[in-house]
């Protein structure tokens, strides 16, 4: 059982590689191509001169079992820049909680020989189950509280374009730990990558095994922020701020909320990131959010780039990675 | 009905501590003896098994957790297919549990299970009664007409009695007929919505996580609840080290507890969940080794008083789900002989404790008469080479459901033939 955790098909961690579920277990020598060559796409993005002929004549599917506007229209118009043929599916997620709906839909998406299939679950596990039965090449866009990998690949390429590596950087990556793939897959890359990552947030929202992801555990701001290079912030679901884990959003905005006063315990140019959609005055100030130091904006740009890097790779059978 | 002399076989009776080569005959169903003498022939016309000099020929192996789809959920599991299993596995004698569709909440429903068992000729069904109506944790069932009825002791299957106040009327009113009650032991209102053991797997996998300890508070509750009420009080698959220490400290304070423990406690931990695994999604869920670990001192220490299958049929569609979605629970009848075995075989408990936990020992907890060679016993027998390696293979197992914990795990120990009421009911000359 030494195989815990890792990804038996995932690409990057396997060859021939098949899908990307996940970031945890995948080594540095597979990240830096990645983000290479999703820097190479960021320029082309600027200059509006992608290779609409990659993808040609391929099926990309966005399966979202999840509503999410953000992450599915970067992936859209990453396959598009590419040349993909880009359908969008949105099934409610009420109804894959009962009989067989989640292979069902694989077995529909077997027989349109789709070749990429995008999927957000809300259940850990979903596209690695999917994965099993689909003959498309699956990527995992954000499954219940386990991975993002894309996410935690564009904030890597982010922080990677403004510090120009990785090793000796402290990041902080703070709110709702628990309930966050963005965290986990984060974690993952960003020890892998040679960073210091800590963990701040309310105990009630940090698990309490973290640690053993090779984080230190931080209970207050001021004790996690102080001298950290980049502060991550988590988006923090507003019914937890309902007295059961939290007590009110006013209270976690006094005591976790990213201000300005918080910020300046970071290194003077310390980067602010947030995943996105923002919840201004509960998690993030509005001033920190619209300031300087936020790569906000950059991060959804990168997004865009890491994804065609992505369906690139996996349409080439992983041999970019 | 033909004799069958049984000759060069190991007898090993828990019961009665009897390990020894020798012959045993059974005549009309019944155990007819042990002792007799080598230079005596066998009877006109008898059936001879001849173990020689290796095979072990034992008690019918009484399993006292077992869950099957009848009635209501036959797509799983029926009496029937659960029957073959079980007999594969040298067992002849289920319990199971009430927590079917309709419940085990009234009388006729307990004649019924009791009469499906007889049914199959395969195996005795000893029914659980319902602890509450409809197993809803809430009002009492009818305990007393129950009993009975055959009701072999009291629960809520896979639930526990959260409120406290209700499971001390339970404890209270069960006294009166001296009833057993057999708690699943979790702290519901912790459990709820986990699906794995809290931990560096749950928080790595994104599983939500029920702490350990979820069983501990129950148990701790439940311990002083007996006390307080004087109830007879069982636990089933208990799996941490600390809800067995509480049980420990407790029987030797005098309390009237027992427990049992099912093999993947002490076989598996939660690594085999690995990667979304729902064949190894179990409640309560796998643990950590250290708990695993304890569970293997406690079943060497006598703490534990049963290893029950807590076999738990589900349909391939119940399984193939994202994993907290998933159904919880493994098949356990045909591998409850051979993981208990690999105790053996890895010298933590000797052969005859390991039998007895299978046997004398949940029957005593049950207060049924199974589980032993005495004369005059029905002759319900399992005769086994405990050294025979073979594979679980999930899909190739005998009856219905096929979601073992176990798939592809390497065991030694082979049921050989299985004897119901001196009938062969599994094997070579299965009739």
């Amino acid at each position: 059982m030494s195989e815990r955790g890792s990804h038996g098909s995932n690409v990057f961690l396997t060859r021939p590689a098949r899908h990307l579920l996940g970031v945890q277990g995948m080594h540095p020598g597979r990240i830096t191509p990645i983000l290479d060559l999703a820097e190479h796409y960021a320029l082309l993005n600027r200059s509006r001169k992608t290779p609409r002929d990659l993808l040609r004549g391929r099926t990309l599917i966005n399966l979202f079992f999840e509503d999410s506007t953000r992450t599915r229209t970067s992936f859209e118009l990453a396959g598009k820049r590419l040349g993909a043929d880009v359908v969008n599916m949105t099934v409610a997620s009420s109804s894959v909680n009962k009989g067989e709906t989640l292979l069902d839909t694989a077995a529909t998406l077997n027989a349109m020989h789709t070749d990429l299939l995008v999927v957000r679950h809300s259940q850990s596990g979903a596209p690695a189950l999917l994965a099993q039965k689909v003959q498309a090449s699956v990527v995992n866009a954000g499954d219940g509280t386990h991975e993002h990998p894309t996410q935690a690949l564009l904030d890597a390429l982010t922080i990677r374009r403004h510090f120009g590596m990785f090793e000796g950087l402290t990041i902080a990556i703070c709110g709702d730990v628990s309930h966050s793939r963005v965290a986990r897959s984060n974690i993952h890359l960003l020890t892998a990558m040679g960073c210091q990552v800590r963990v701040v947030g309310p105990p009630t929202l940090v698990p309490g095994a973290i640690g053993a992801l090779g984080v230190s555990i931080h209970h207050t701001m001021e004790d996690g922020l102080r001298g950290v290079d980049v502060v991550m912030m988590l988006r923090v679901q507003r019914e937890r701020m309902k007295g059961t884990q939290v007590p009110s959003a006013r209270e976690y905005f006094r005591f976790y909320g990213l201000d300005n006063r918080r910020l300046a315990l970071a290194k003077p140019h310390a980067l602010v990131m947030h995943p996105g959609p923002m919840n201004r005055g509960v998690e993030i100030d509005s001033r920190v959010a619209d300031s300087d130091q936020s790569v906000i904006r950059e991060q959804v740009e990168m997004g865009v780039a890491v994804r065609m890097a992505v369906l690139d790779i996996l349409a080439r059978g992983g041999d970019g990675a | 009905m033909k004799p069958v002399l049984f000759e060069n076989v190991r007898l090993i009776d828990p019961a009665s501590g009897l390990d020894r080569p020798g012959r045993l005959l059974v005549r009309d169903g019944v155990i007819a003896g042990t002792d007799l003498p080598q230079a005596e022939g066998a009877p006109e016309g008898a059936d001879i098994i001849d173990g020689g000099g290796q095979l072990v020929l034992c008690p019918g192996l009484v399993d006292m957790r077992v869950t099957i789809g009848e009635p209501g959920y036959e797509y799983r599991e029926t009496v029937l297919s659960a029957a073959r299993a079980a007999v594969t596995g040298g067992i002849t004698t289920i319990a199971v549990l009430p927590n079917t569709s309709p419940t085990i909440d009234n009388p006729a429903l307990a004649r019924l299970l009791r009469a499906r068992g007889v049914e199959t000729g395969m195996i005795d069904i000893l029914p659980y009664g319902a602890l509450t109506r409809e197993c809803a944790g809430t009002e009492m069932a009818e305990i007393g007409l129950l009993a009975e009825a055959g009701a072999i002791a009291f629960t809520d299957g896979p639930h526990a009695i959260a409120d406290s106040r209700t499971m001390r009327q339970m404890l209270t009113y069960a006294r009166g007929f001296d009833a057993l009650i057999v708690q699943h032991p979790e702290d519901p209102s912790l459990s709820r919505g986990g699906c794995a053991t809290d931990g560096e797997l749950a928080t790595r996998l994104g599983l939500p996580g029920i702490p350990a300890a979820a069983e501990a508070i129950l148990i701790a509750r439940d311990l002083r609840l007996a006390r307080m009420t004087g109830g007879r009080l069982h636990f089933g698959h208990v799996s941490t080290a600390e809800g067995l220490d509480l049980i420990r400290t407790a029987k030797a304070d005098g309390v009237r507890v027992t427990c049992d423990t099912a093999p993947p406690y002490f076989d598996l931990n939660e690594t085999v969940i690995g990667d979304f695994r729902t064949y190894a999604k179990l409640s309560p869920p796998l643990r950590a080794e250290a708990d695993r670990q304890a569970v293997c001192a406690a079943l060497a220490d006598g703490t534990i008083d049963a290893i029950a299958s807590d076999h738990m049929p589900c349909d391939a569609d119940d399984k193939r789900q994202p994993f907290a979605v998933a159904s919880a629970g493994g098949t356990g009848l045909c591998t409850l002989l051979a993981v208990t075995l690999a105790q053996v075989h890895a010298g933590n408990i000797g052969m005859m404790d390991a039998l007895g936990l299978l046997t004398h020992r949940p029957a005593a907890v049950l207060r049924s008469g199974a589980g032993t060679l005495a004369a005059g016993s029905p002759a319900d027998l399992c005769l086994f080479n405990p050294d025979t390696g073979w594979i679980v293979r999930a899909g190739e197992l005998p009856g219905k459901a096929q979601n073992t914990p176990f798939d592809g795990r390497a065991l030694e120990g082979h049921v050989l033939g299985t004897w119901k009421n001196g009938r062969r009911v599994f094997g070579a000359t299965a009739a």
